[in-house]
């Protein structure tokens, strides 16, 4: 295997290149979607702030839940919340930290704090206040950041590729990576319920809804089988599932059998579900996540794995360890391997 | 109830507590052979005023929901906060000596998890103020009449976190939230007014929606006034007290002693410490 190379690894052009108007392959220009919620619903079933009107239905049973913002309540889809809850809704401006202390401070209180911003916020610029003044006392706050991973054309500013891996590193917190509407609606009350502090990723707008059709139901801290197969075993987190499950498809059509366990809690890692998964002989183990190739689903169950003295053959599907590109959510997709197209591609290579 | 001091002008009582807290802290240092004794000692009359004037509280349950929260954002100022409950009888002297030490309810730096009547884990600082927007918030909720106090150092006024806090109690009208600032002029590499404290204090936050005092925070008078007066204000503002203390107060030789962050004493000087003090107890 060759050295990495030292210094930035980024495949970008220079910005001194002139660029010509991107079309697509019938002749039509590309435009940015900036949010994941429209691109992957073409021809799906979808449901609309999903995250936000849970939120309100857990309101109408429980005094306690609360829910907080930087300034971005509309981006998390809590603004549907606050329009129902205006005095249990607390804006809290462009200022993550104080947004964290202050629902470590009502968690303290004997309220549930919703706690919501941009996966990058959260993750980067309010870590020590997450670790000291909610993860180390184990206080109930839920934190629910939209923008995960890969889910915008953004930029590095936005694209959250690392939340994962840095946010695995700090005890006591719990980490959901839910797939679709469906589980959305599902884990929103099963974190509440929940007594201690819990890291959620977060689709907003109008989310696609894909699992109810395999009479799923999330469980905090249970991976699930949502099919079975004797080729390959896809292990994926978050809205991967939905493209493994795509991809299962279409590597049926060409006689590849595929199962899909999906993993919607990195943290704590259900370990037994995923060795017993894994153990089954004759299987390509593939996994699946919209995160860097550090320190996320892939390296957590590989590590697993090898302490569990089980050794099938194994692939990760994840973003590079690079500074993703700006531009069209659908050319990134493919450019760095999230697309169906590009997830059976790579199967078909390993097999 | 805790309030000593009722009848004006007089603060014996006080002045006797400040000393306790002072003694109590250097015993403890005395243990570990180190400690923050500079800020415990110059911080001891603010703590006084504190437990034994103006907090409401149950010794006996240091998790009464009618207390006033007291939290310590400066986690290192721990050996001074212990005195002071060790002093109002929330925790046990006879625990004093374990100060630091394995399995002690009385780490070096103070904990919630660890001790009772220690509300925040401090120490990461410009945390505390951030919780007690959230504390205030929390208590408005509950219709629940205490206070917040958030005792932080000013080498906090430093964290941009602390001024997201400052701005977010105005925002909220927190007038449940004092904060005490121990405006000592010692952080960690020198002098606070030569690093990011340059301005006057009290005007900044004042310029930010508070009610800005700033006194003496070794005159036991004019703390007291200042307590009160952020207690009994009928003002929306969140108050703030600029303590102005010296390093290292109540023990000449320890005051006149080159002042760092961490006071260097010899071994032999522990006792010294004591005697001085015990050569002058307050009546």
């Amino acid at each position: 295997m060759q050295d990495a190379p030292i210094g930035p690894t980024s495949r970008r052009k220079s910005k001194y290149t002139p660029r010509a108007v991107p079309v697509s392959e019938d002749g039509e220009r590309l435009t940015t979607s900036a949010m994941i919620a429209s691109l992957d619903a073409e021809g799906r079933d979808t449901v609309a702030a999903p995250f936000g009107n849970a939120l309100c239905d857990l309101a109408a049973q429980r005094d306690d839940i609360v829910g907080l913002t930087a300034d971005l309540s509309k981006y998390t889809d809590l603004h549907v919340f606050a329009n129902a809850y205006p005095d249990r809704f607390y804006q809290m401006g462009m200022a993550e930290q104080v947004m964290i202390s202050a629902a470590a401070g009502l968690a303290r209180e004997g309220f549930t704090p919703f706690a919501t911003t941009y996966a990058v916020f959260a993750s980067r610029r309010a870590y020590d206040f997450i670790i000291m003044a909610i993860a180390e006392e184990n206080l109930p706050v839920k934190i629910v950041c939209a923008l995960p991973g890969l889910t915008t054309g953004y930029g590095p500013s936005h694209q959250a590729t690392e939340d994962l891996a840095i946010f695995r590193g700090m005890p006591n917190l719990t980490i959901v990576d839910p797939c679709d509407a469906t589980e959305i609606t599902q884990a929103t009350h099963a974190i509440a319920d929940f007594p201690g502090p819990v890291y959620m990723r977060l689709l907003r707008g109008k989310v696609p809804d894909v699992l109810g059709q395999y009479g799923y139901r999330f469980q905090l801290g249970k991976a699930q089988v949502i099919h079975g197969g004797s080729d390959v075993l896809f292990i994926s987190t978050g809205f991967m599932t939905m493209r493994a499950l795509d991809a299962a498809k279409a590597l049926k059509a060409e006689g590849t059998d595929c199962a899909v366990l999906h993993v919607p809690t990195l943290k704590p890692l259900d370990t037994g579900t995923i060795r017993k998964e894994a153990a089954k002989t004759g299987r390509l183990v593939v996994t699946l996540e919209n995160h860097t190739i550090v320190g996320g689903l892939g390296e957590a169950v590989a590590a697993d794995l090898m302490r569990a003295g089980i050794h099938p053959a194994f692939d990760s599907i994840a973003l590079p360890d690079e500074f993703l590109d700006a531009g069209a959510l659908p050319t990134l997709h493919d450019q760095y391997g999230l697309s169906v197209r590009a997830i059976t591609a790579r199967v078909k290579t390993r097999l | 109830m805790s309030t000593e001091t009722q009848h004006a002008g007089a603060n014996v009582s006080l002045a006797r507590r400040a000393w306790s807290i002072r003694r109590l802290a250097l015993r403890m240092a005395e243990v570990q052979g180190q400690g923050y004794i500079g800020q415990a000692l110059g911080v001891a009359d603010v703590l006084a005023v504190s437990y034994f004037h103006a907090l409401n509280y149950k010794p006996e349950d240091p998790e009464w929901e009618g207390r006033d929260r007291f939290y310590l954002s400066i986690g290192h100022y721990a050996i001074a906060l212990y005195s002071a409950m060790i002093e109002a009888g929330i925790l046990p002297e006879d625990e004093l000596e374990t100060y630091g030490m394995d399995d002690s309810r009385m780490p070096m730096s103070g904990m919630a998890a660890y001790t009772p009547g220690m509300e925040i884990t401090g120490g990461s600082l410009g945390h505390g103020l951030g919780i007690a927007v959230g504390a205030a918030l929390g208590l408005k909720r509950k219709k629940n009449p205490a206070f917040v106090y958030n005792l932080m150092s000013d080498g906090e006024l430093g964290e941009g976190s602390t001024w997201e806090a400052v701005m977010s109690a105005s925002a909220h009208q927190l007038d449940n939230l004092i904060c005490v600032v121990d405006f000592n002029d010692q952080q960690a590499d020198g002098p606070t007014t030569q690093a990011l404290a340059r301005g006057d204090e009290a005007p900044k936050w004042a310029a930010f929606g508070w009610h800005a005092q700033e006194v003496d925070g070794n005159d036991l008078d004019a703390l007291v006034t200042a307590f009160d007066t952020a207690r009994t204000l009928s003002d929306p503002r969140p108050r703030v007290i600029i303590c102005k203390t010296q390093m290292c107060k109540g023990v000449p030789f320890l005051e006149e002693r080159e002042i760092t962050h961490f006071v260097r004493v010899d071994p032999s000087e522990w006792a010294r410490a004591i005697a001085i003090l015990d050569d002058a107890i307050p009546a």
